[in-house]
């Protein structure tokens, strides 16, 4: 048996890591990435299996209910391949024991995949893409994509990779600790981000009022009495640089008074109301309109 | 517009409608989709202010098990396509936004009925490996993927049949209380998003970095890269202690325990 042993190459399992980019591609009600999972182990099956029926029965095995997090899928992708490569050596690994690897795999890892994908990488990219690119800069956008893609290409492929190599064993590693730590790290530093994120990008200014004090002479710049030209010009900015105010009239809107309390408390409280409501049961679509019909009659009434 | 332009809008969308399902590359991210558009209609930096917009309103949006989130992918091409179709300059950006929210909605409507045909084709794979034609199960892969594509492209270039006059027509038509009302909404939206990864994220254990971050973030000096970098190291700290308090000196602690991956390596 040991003359005619087969093994994937580097090359057949970068073809592998390269399809599952596309394991999503059929996700479907039934078998959800079944298709996707197939269609990414195909090479490794050609590669191993010569004989048509061993090709037809690993075809459909691959068939079956498959579905997690479509990146965290690289690992159980490396495992399997590891075990079908035993499998083709004559090593006794049956049906049985592949659908175990998977099955057993897929659950914990998308508890992985999706707190620390979704919910922490992403937000977190994609907020510092966003910021630079509310201004009209091509950094953030061009940011985005590439550190995205450079951390899921790097990821998948790594983590593909040590699958391969640490096969079934990796089973009984992926149930510790380990993981645990990677999602709580994660959860803390996302907790930590998004709270900055409510602080800086959630915008409510409320507009009315409060008070309108005339100033008294001396605490505002007399445009009157400014030098012309040039000279007043650097006189007007000297003035307001060393604190006095552009009017007669200081006007302290009820946002002012909002703020000098605790600045970003409002946003605070309506993402409060929102996971409130969430809980709720509410569509977050539900929400997001109703938001929008505050945001416009709160406008039309002078509140926004 | 000219043909070259629209024919290349209706390829971006259908990258993105393929993303809206595969997620890998990103393409049907605002940030990435609404930029592209503008690239291709010669309005770019008017892309990158919408695809900025829209992106921190879809900060949180993700499907998870049973929760459905809104369609990034159409509400995001869809909403560029009428911001460079209308004309007003920045000053669309808002009602853009306004319509991307009801697009999400039929996006999703359009993702179920590609995801029901899916159900159908899986079947036609699975007389593929019956017959050992691993070639055909790549067809019907891709064939899928397409569908996936043309969902989000079919209504890019309907869009692009209505005559320019008449979405500038509709939008002129749209009084400015509407239209600013509808900026302000897009300014609190955001915080649905924030709200989505919050409930999925919180535990008694994670509010204290809710509330540090919060008080932080008020320093206006800080980046967001800053935040990042003093939320990492707080949470690395904390699980430190926290592995040293249960009496088992941690291993893999120590090293580069930033990368999750160099974390698994190092175990081994």
């Amino acid at each position: 048996m040991q003359e005619k042993k087969v093994s994937l190459t580097k090359s057949d399992r970068l073809h592998v890591a390269w399809r599952s980019t596309f394991i999503q591609g059929s996700w479907n009600y039934e078998r959800m990435q079944n298709g996707g999972w197939c269609y990414s182990m195909i090479p490794a099956i050609n590669k191993l299996y010569k004989k048509k029926e061993d090709r037809i029965a690993a075809y459909q095995r691959h068939l079956e209910f498959f579905n997690t997090h479509p990146y965290v899928a690289s690992p159980v992708i490396g495992v399997t391949l590891a075990l079908e490569e035993e499998r083709a050596n004559g090593a006794p690994v049956d049906d049985v024991a592949i659908q175990g690897v998977k099955v057993g795999m897929m659950g914990p890892l998308a508890g992985v995949g999706d707190p620390v994908f979704w919910y922490t990488v992403r937000p977190i990219v994609g907020a510092l893409g966003a910021s630079l690119a509310l201004s009209g800069n091509i950094l953030g956008p061009i940011l985005f994509f590439v550190i995205w893609n450079i951390i899921r290409w790097g990821f998948m492929w790594y983590t593909q990779e040590f699958g391969y190599r640490a096969g079934s064993k990796i089973t009984e590693d992926l149930s510790g600790g380990l993981l645990q730590s990677v999602t709580r790290v994660a959860s803390m530093m996302g907790m930590f981000v998004i709270a900055a994120l409510i602080e800086r990008w959630v915008t409510i200014k409320f507009t009315p009022v409060v008070s309108r004090i005339k100033q008294q002479a001396g605490a505002y710049i007399d445009w009157d009495k400014l030098p012309k030209g040039a000279k007043g010009i650097q006189s007007a900015l000297q003035q307001q640089a060393s604190g006095l105010s552009l009017s007669k009239i200081k006007v302290t809107t009820l946002q002012d008074n909002l703020d000098s309390l605790i600045p970003g408390l409002v946003p605070l409280l309506l993402t409060f109301l929102c996971m409130w409501l969430l809980k709720k049961k509410v569509s977050p679509i539900v929400i997001i309109i109703g938001i929008f019909v505050v945001g416009v009659v709160g406008h039309v009434v002078g509140l926004l | 517009m000219s043909a070259i332009s629209m024919i290349l809008v209706v390829i971006v969308a259908f990258f993105a409608g393929m993303e809206g399902i595969l997620d890998e590359f990103q393409f049907h991210q605002p940030l990435v989709s609404c930029t592209l558009i503008g690239l291709v209609t010669g309005h770019l930096t008017l892309g990158i202010m919408l695809g900025g917009s829209l992106q921190m309103i879809a900060l949180g949006w993700a499907n998870i098990g049973a929760a459905v989130a809104p369609d990034i992918a159409l509400a995001a091409t869809a909403s560029a396509i009428i911001l460079v179709q209308g004309g007003q300059g920045t000053h669309g950006l808002g009602s853009a936004i306004a319509f991307a929210i009801p697009l999400a909605v039929a996006g999703l409507f359009l993702t179920m009925i590609v995801r029901t045909i899916t159900v159908a084709i899986v079947h036609f794979m699975d007389a593929a490996a019956a017959q050992g034609n691993s070639r055909k199960i790549d067809f019907w892969q891709m064939v899928c993927i397409c569908l996936q594509g043309l969902r989000i492209a079919i209504p890019a270039a309907l869009l692009l049949i209505i005559p320019a006059s008449s979405v500038r027509d509709l939008l002129n038509a749209m009084p400015s209380w509407l239209s600013d009302g509808m900026t302000i909404g897009g300014g609190m939206v955001v915080a649905v998003g924030y709200a989505m990864v919050i409930n999925m994220m919180a535990s008694r254990e994670v509010w204290p970095f809710f509330a540090i971050g919060f008080v932080v973030a008020a320093i206006s000096d800080l980046t967001l890269i800053a935040i990042g970098a003093v939320g990492l190291s707080l949470a690395l700290m904390y699980l430190q202690l926290d592995k040293g308090g249960s009496g088992n000196s941690g291993n893999g602690g120590n090293g580069n325990t930033g990368d999750p991956l160099g974390d698994i390596l190092d175990d081994y």
